[in-house]
Order: C-alpha cells, then structure tokens, then sequence
C-alpha cells in the first residue's frame, strides 16, 4: 500500500487530539451541568443498579462520533440499484436526534451499496419467478433446517450453487455473518490452530472465537509472516504441553471489504500444499466480482476449486439477495448438516430470496439462455478498471488490487470525513465514509462500491466531484455554529498536494 | 588550578611507578583478568531461551512427519440427521413431506400467518419497490423506510420506547448478550436456555451461572452468594454488573418463567433482566403481547426483551425493544446489527403486515390457547409417552416415560414413531440438539406444535394417532 506524506499523519494526529480535548471539555460542562444532556438517561428506580455504561466506554461516540453521526444510517426509499433516493433528513441539535422533512433526495449516484452486478434491481421480467415464488411459497419457514424447514427450493439452490463453483456439494444458510459464526467452531474445535489475517472480517473473528481454538494472526497478506507461524507450529506443538496440532486452519478473505486488496491465492495454497494445513476462503466481495465468468478468485488466479479446502460466501453482495454458503467436498458438507449449529437451531433462508440467487445464478452462467450474466461480469471489470486509473491519475491515494471493486480513497483526516460525505450529498453522489475503529486510526477512508450498472457518465460525475471536492474545501463546517478547528488543517494538505490538480481546473 | 593539575599529575607518577614496582605474579594475574573481561565483552551472548537443541534437518523431519487430522470426522450413513425431510411446497397447514400429503404439527406457524393472503400481497408490492436485497449494513445505506417503520410499529405494539431489528433470528440474542455484558461481568442463566443464548454468552466471556430450571431458591442462593463475594471486594462490586436471562416460554421445556419472581429479585439484588421471548411472542398475553402482558407486569421493568419473528410473525429476523437508554447502545455495537447486511424489504413488509393482523385480531390469541388445551389433556392419556409443556404453550414435547437406555436407542424408537404418524398424515418432527455443544442436554422428545389453523377434528386425529403410533412401536 501506498504510504502518505508524514505531515498528514501529523495532522491527523493534531485533528484527533483537538477534538479529545473539546471533547473532555464538553464531557465536563455536561457533568456541572452547563451543557444539556442529550444522551437518554438510566430508569430513577434503577439508579443505584451497576451503571450499565462506563463512562470512558462511550467518549468516542458522544464526542467524535456524534458531529458527523449524520452520514452513516442515512435511510433511503428506493431500491438500491446504481442511483437511489434518499430520504432527507435534518437535525436541530447537532445530530443528537434527526428528523425527516418528508422530502426524498431523488436520483442519488450510489456508490455505497454492494451491488457489484447490479442484481438489484425492480424490472417486472427480471423479478418474474421470484414474484411466483413469493405467491407460492410465502416469506416464512418456521423451522429449522434438520426440523422441517428444508425445503425443495433449498436442495435445488445447494445443487445450483455447486454446480456454479465446480465443487462436489454445497449447503446454504441464512445469514451470511452466522455462516461464519456458525460453522467454523464445527470445523475446529480445542486443540487445534486458527491462522488469521490482520484485517478479516469481524464474522470470522466472532466464528473463530466461539470454536476455543487457539488463534494467530498474521500480517496482512504476508506470506513470509504466515510461513514463519505455520513452520513454528508444525515444530514447537501446541504452547506449554508442546503436543502436536490436531489441524491448522488458514483463515483468509476473497477481498478484504476495508482495503480493496485481493488475496494472494497461489502463494497461500503452495503453503498451505507444503505444511498440510487446510485452508478456509471467505469470498463474502469476491464470488461475482471477480474471475472472467465471475466465480471468484480461485478463477481469478486461475486454480481449481480443489485447491481450497472450505469456500464460503455470501449472496447479500452480488447476487442482491441475503444468505451464506459453503461448498466443498461431500464429506464436509455431509458433515455440516449434521453439525452445523444453524442447521440445527436456526431457520433456513425464506423461498423468494432462494429463487433470487437462483435466476442470478442462472443468469451468470448463461443458463437462461442469454449472455446477460458474462456481460455484467465483463462491464463490472471495465468500471472498476477505468474508475481506479481516473481516480490515480487524479493523484489520490487509492489501495488495493487494480481488479477489485472496492476502491477505498484516503481521507486520513477526521474533519475530512465529514466533509466529504457531506459535500458529495450536496452533488447528490452517496458515498461510504469509514473512520477509527473499523480502519487504523490515521487512515480513515471513503470506500466505493463499483457496479456493473454504473454508467461512464456516472463514474465520471463521481471522479470529477472527487477533485472539485478536494480544491474547495476551503470552506469550513459552518454547522457546529462555530469553525470547525480540523478544517483550517484540511486546506493545507490540497493546496500543497494538488499543484498539478489547480492546473487541471 | 595549577596546583590540582599538579596533583593529578603526581598521581599518575605516583601510579607508573607502583606499576613498576609490583610484583610479577600480580601483574601477570591482572593481565589474565583484563583480557578475560575483553574476550567476555566481545564473543556472542548465549541466549538461555534459545532452543538450540533442533537442528534444521531436525526442523525439516518434524514439519515432514506431521499428520493433521481430516478436516472433517467421516459421517455414517446412517446418522439421523444426515437426510432431511425434503418439503416440497410451502410449510403451511397442509404439508408435502417426502412426497406425502400431511397435517403439519411441525412448524412454528403458530398464528397461521405463513401463508396469509394480505401478508404475501405485502411482500409482493414491497417486492415491487425494493427489489429483494437491501445490499448493504444498516450503517451503510441499508436502512429502508420499511426498517425504520417495522421498528416504530413494533416499539409502540409492545408499548416500549424504541426496537431494533436484526436481519436473523439466532443473530438477535446472540448479538445482544455480548453488547452489554464484557468479560468480568456476571450472568445468571437458566439451565434448559436455548442454544441462542448459550453462543451469546459465550461471545461475551461473561462468568456465567447456571440456576436449576425455573428454581428462584436456586438462584435466590446463587444470588446471595454473590452479596457476600460482593461485600469482600466493594470497589470490584460497584463495576461489575449483573444480568440475569431467561427465557419468557422455553423451547426445550414448554414451560413458562415466574416473572413476578423475577422482577422482586431484580430489584432486591439490583440485576438487570434479559428476557427472550421467541415462543411467547405473539402467544402469550390478551393482545399477544407476551409474557409481560401474561402476567400484568409493567414493561419497563424489564430492561431487554428480544424476539425472533420467526414463530408467530411468519418472517425472517428478529428484534429487541426496551427502553431507548438500553437499545441505542446496540445500533453501535451489536455485532449482527452492524456487521451485517439488513433485513431484506420484503420481509420487514410481511412483518408489518402480519402485526397489523395480530393488532385487528386480538382474539386469535384466545383460539390457540383453547387448542392448546384440548391437545394437552388429549395427548395425556398416552402410556409411554410424557407430556412437557404447560398446557397452554404451542409447543409441547413428547418424552419416553422410562428410557431405552442409550440416548441413541430412544432417538431410533422416537422416530419409528414420527414414521408411523407421518405415513399416517400427521407431520411431527424430533427436537434436534447437538449432543455435544449443549450445557445441559434435553432428553430426546417429539415436538408437536399447535396452530391456530389445525381444527379440532385434526387435533383429535393427532392425538389418537400418536396413541396409536407408541402401542405399536413399544410392543
């Protein structure tokens, strides 16, 4: 990854430790009674319980998190296809309570939603088999998958599923987040080894706590890193009692949702080959994303689906449905239905959305007779080529692979965070803004989701705002009522970055 | 100045001359010393930790002969949950099982709203709209009118401040556990709590206490020994705190918790309540508003109430509500709120639908109760085969009297009998558990679930059949 010049980091820094100390500031105006207390309070007959909520526990939410708090959760009243709309929404007390003024923002460019293929969408013809569905089946199930919530339409997903990603058998779950939860504590158990990435994602993490094993983290797509933890576990045993493992499980994701950068594939399998360990690929972005014919990024690499012991996805990001998967051999899956906790205990995945994935299953694969699905796949990979070769010409400071849709955009500074979602809302672009704690403190970003059913126009529009944005940001945040101080640090990076960019415009 | 330059002088004259004037096995024997402190200096400094006892080739050998396990037991074929019953058609009253034609006593369908015409034409003009995924988290523009509208209904049709939805119904309490209760913190559970609750306090890494089943001396106990832990550390006590989760109808036992109980203890040993009401919800109480209508208990009372709309709701998800104090807390830091994609539109707008049903229709809740009656005591005179359950919880289980004597033996007899009623046109189902990630197993049962479409003719028929069923089986 591209590193920043020191003097952001400095910055960001400054930014941060302005608004902690406004933040003490406030917190004890707030005690002594001089500020309002907007946060809802405690019950008076359970006053001298255990307080529920340590203080210090939500400073960061009541103080750095609660000024831009209005650009995350923004409602919207539309289907979330390449444009939407948005409901507008204002505050009166800086952002502690918000209300609706009725009025909807129309035709908003989304480039937050994770509609990579653009499968979300309303067109009657497209929606047909799903709308029979519905009528025919209803939303609900009632009963677990082991009960009696396994449906016909479930065994012909799991076959169509398999037969998409060239694997023996598949099985499908309801949530994408519990199919990590879920099935990695039966997979692994006490005694055996978890290695996992620096940056998975928190489902894997949830998952791979629940399952007692023991867990090692290795640098992010460092390959030197995992061979050093694999060789010292293979040598030295488990700690203490140095018994062998009972197995090691690689635990790594397709793209990483917060870098946009793709998995080294290869490198882990030849690792993976040589030491024996098995290897659990989350392709939660990269199933539909990536590959020639969409089949993720074991096509992508060119390798075959045997390499990979688990392959796990979810349908919420392609296929605009909801649900998980995992596929593999027949052995494992067989396994998973009679271990699997969200076989056992949890419902199974409601028809209608079923039929969802499988008409877009179909379509990927040309079953249904037209070459729609290719060319979404071909037009998703030109939009995220051409998007990231604007975005770097531009000179922002992009990561990730060139290939990958998730194209996350230094901010680096907190007071840039709100601004640029805000600024954007105004030329009615949605963007995603991530600051601490999901990224490091010092980078946080803007991510943009590109889709196969953006135009060029659209993503023009986006790159060319981007740069408007950067130049303009002179004007400070007027909306606390008084200047925002991390804005007056916003100036001085554009000007001193964009020499080149003054010129363009 | 001068004349400390002079003594320091002096010294050093003074210094050679002893130096010449010492003896020669003394300045030999300093020699050794000074050049054994300078070869200590500079060789190597030998690390006591360092395993130096594997040699590389030794490292290779061992990397070589490591076996790993296979990354899954291999399963018998003939493991009782391998083959699922396939469904063909949607699980409503009238079930194709395994290409059978059976009344479904099976499903949670409890309020029949599965396949309700209103529910679906809902769904259908949501579908419209929408699309079917919200593809996003709710942080991220996955936030649909419907989601914010689903939750006001639902706060103000449970009468609290605020609700929360989660897209999954095992999410829901999972989810909920952990936001509130970290490591170091106490809770006390009942023993026969759903695997649900089971995975969130585990998430939580919370010190957890089991209390018998419904026992309040049980946890009475356990509570006052607490108090007196508490009283040895007082500054640890004022920050830990204390939740106590139960469950309003349990799944794995039918049966209800003493809630009035519950709220006196709360207040005298300052715990706060979680209460999952999955069953209850939408069955227990005048307007169907669960346990705390079923016992005229103020809501607010209660801290935390979590549902999955599952059962009674016909859809997929679930919520929590209480008061905005408690809930808010979780839009930041459930993780199956935040880390996860949305509830899909057309399932929120079933949801609504189907609560406006229960609101226009409070006496359904009266119906199924008086099913409910009718089963039980019909289902009681079967010899060999327990009632559990309270007589008017939906969801009863059917245990064996007296035991074979492996669990393995009881689950094959149980379902010879699920067989001879399913070939016979009644749809049952075992409880299924995972025998080995379970604090306290359930004994194998048949779960018979009552709903408010199933008329007296077919409940009479079900009874007489499982009658029927066991005679032949246990003789």
């Amino acid at each position: 990854f591209e590193q920043a010049p020191m003097y952001v980091a400095v910055l960001t820094f400054l930014g941060f430790g302005v608004g902690t100390i406004f933040g003490y500031l406030r917190d004890f105006m707030r005690a002594w009674g001089l500020e309002k207390r907007n946060v809802a309070a405690e019950r008076e007959q359970q006053k001298d319980f255990v307080p529920l909520y340590q203080d210090f526990e939500n400073f960061y939410t009541r103080n750095l998190y609660m000024r831009i708090r209005d650009n995350w959760n923004r409602p919207i009243c539309s289907v979330p296809g390449p444009q939407f709309d948005l409901m507008e929404r204002v505050t009166d007390d800086y952002n502690w309570t918000f209300r609706f003024t009725g009025r909807t923002i129309k035709n908003v460019i989304n480039m937050g939603s994770y509609n990579y293929l653009g499968f979300a969408e309303t067109d009657v013809n497209a929606l047909k088999t799903v709308t029979i569905e519905l009528q025919k089946y209803g939303t609900g199930i009632c009963s677990t998958r082991q009960e009696m919530g396994s449906l016909d339409k479930h065994v012909e997903l799991e076959k169509l599923v398999a037969k998409f990603l060239g694997v023996e058998d598949a099985m499908v779950f309801g949530m994408g987040f519990a199919t990590n939860s879920m099935n990695i504590p039966a997979l692994v158990g006490k005694g055996c080894l978890i290695l996992s990435d620096e940056l998975n994602h928190t489902s894997l993490v949830l998952g791979a706590r629940l399952s007692g094993a023991t867990i090692r983290i290795f640098k992010h797509n460092n390959m030197q890193s995992l061979e050093k933890l694999l060789r010292d576990a293979i040598i030295y045993g488990q700690p203490r009692s140095h018994r062998a493992w009972r197995k090691i499980l690689i635990l790594v994701e397709g793209i990483y949702s917060m870098e946009g950068s793709i998995v080294r594939l290869p490198e882990i399998v030849s690792l993976k080959k040589k030491y024996k360990a098995y290897l659990y690929l989350d392709e939660a972005h990269s199933i539909g994303a990536v590959g020639a014919t969409g089949r993720g990024v074991v096509e992508y690499f060119g390798m075959s689906p045997d390499d990979v012991d688990v392959l796990m996805g979810t349908f919420t990001k392609s296929f605009g449905a909801a649900g998980g998967y995992i596929a593999g051999k027949k052995d494992l899956v067989d396994f998973l239905r009679t271990h699997s906790h969200s076989a056992v205990y949890a419902t199974s995945m409601c028809p209608p959305v079923a039929e969802q994935i499988i008409r877009a299953m179909k379509c990927l694969m040309g079953l249904d007779g037209t070459t729609q699905g290719l060319q979404r796949v071909c037009q998703l990979g030109k939009n995220t080529r051409y998007f990231r070769q604007r975005l770097h010409e531009m000179g922002f400071i992009i990561y990730g692979n060139d290939d990958s849709p998730v194209v996350p955009l230094l901010l680096y500074m907190p007071g840039k965070i709100g601004a640029f979602a805000r600024r954007m809302l105004e030329k009615n672009i949605g963007v995603v803004v991530v600051g601490f704690p999901a990224t490091p403190i010092t980078e946080s970003r803007a991510r943009f989701c590109v889709s196969a059913a953006h135009t060029r126009e659209m993503l023009d529009t986006v790159s060319t705002a981007d740069v408007l944005l950067k130049l303009t940001s002179d004007t400070p945040l007027k909306q606390h009522g008084k200047i925002c101080l991390t804005c007056v640090q916003c100036k001085i990076p554009a000007a001193l970055k964009g020499a080149v960019i003054i010129n363009k415009v | 100045m001068a004349a400390a330059g002079m003594g320091q002088q002096w010294v050093l004259v003074e210094m050679v001359q002893a130096f010449y004037e010492a003896p020669a096995y003394h300045l030999i024997l300093e020699g050794i010393l000074i050049l054994w402190i300078i070869r200590l200096l500079f060789s190597k400094t030998y690390k006591l930790q360092e395993r130096s006892d594997l040699t590389p080739k030794e490292k290779e050998e061992l990397i070589e002969e490591w076996q790993p396990e296979p990354l899954v037991p291999p399963v018998p074929k003939d493991h009782p949950a391998l083959n699922y019953n396939i469904v063909s058609g949607p699980p409503t009253h009238i079930i194709t099982v395994n290409g059978k034609e059976c009344i479904n006593f099976a499903s949670f369908n409890f309020l029949g709203l599965l396949d309700n015409e209103k529910v679906k034409s809902a769904a259908q003009a949501s579908l419209k709209k929408y699309g079917v995924g919200t593809c996003g988290p709710r942080g991220f523009y996955g936030t649909f009118d419907v989601h914010l509208e689903l939750e006001e209904r639902l706060a103000k049709f449970m009468r609290t401040e605020e609700a929360i939805i989660y897209s999954y119904g095992f999410a829901t309490i999972a989810s909920a556990i952990p936001a509130y209760s970290k490591r170091g913190d106490i809770v006390f559970v009942d023993e026969a709590a759903c695997f649900a609750i089971q995975k969130g306090l585990q998430a939580s890494r919370s010190n957890i206490k089991l209390f018998k089943h419904n026992d309040m001396a049980d946890l009475e106990r356990l509570l006052k020994e607490q108090e007196t832990e508490d009283q040895k550390n007082p500054r640890k006590a004022r920050v830990t705190r204390r939740f106590i989760v139960v469950e309003g109808l349990y799944m794995n036992t039918g049966d209800v918790c003493p809630l009035p109980e519950l709220i006196k203890l709360k207040y005298k040993y300052k715990v706060r309540i979680f209460l999952e009401e999955s069953l209850s919800f939408g069955v227990l109480g005048e307007h169907g508003r669960g346990i705390t209508e079923h016992f005229g208990i103020n809501i607010d009372d209660i801290d935390l109430i979590s549902a999955n709309m599952e059962n009674s709701l016909a859809s997929i998800g679930g919520f929590c509500c209480g008061r905005s104090f408690i809930i808010d807390h979780q839009r930041l830091s459930g993780q199956g709120y935040c880390f996860s994609a949305s509830l899909p539109p057309l399932l929120a707008a079933a949801a609504i639908e189907a609560l406006n049903i229960m609101e226009d229709n409070p006496d359904i809740f009266q119906t199924l109760r008086a099913k409910c009656e009718r089963i039980h005591k019909a289902l009681q005179g079967i010899s060999g085969l327990k009632v559990v359950g309270e007589s008017f919880s939906p969801a009863l289980h059917l245990q064996l009297e007296e035991s074979c004597g492996s669990r393995e033996d009881d689950v094959k007899l149980l379902k010879r009998v699920v067989d001879y009623c399913m070939d016979s046109g009644i749809a049952l189902t075992q409880a299924r558990y995972l025998e080995k990630e379970e604090k306290c197993l359930p004994p194998p049962s048949i779960r018979v679930v009552i709903t408010v479409e199933q008329t007296e003719q077919e409940l009479d028929k079900a009874a007489s059949l499982l009658k029927e069923a066991v005679q032949s089986v246990l003789n």
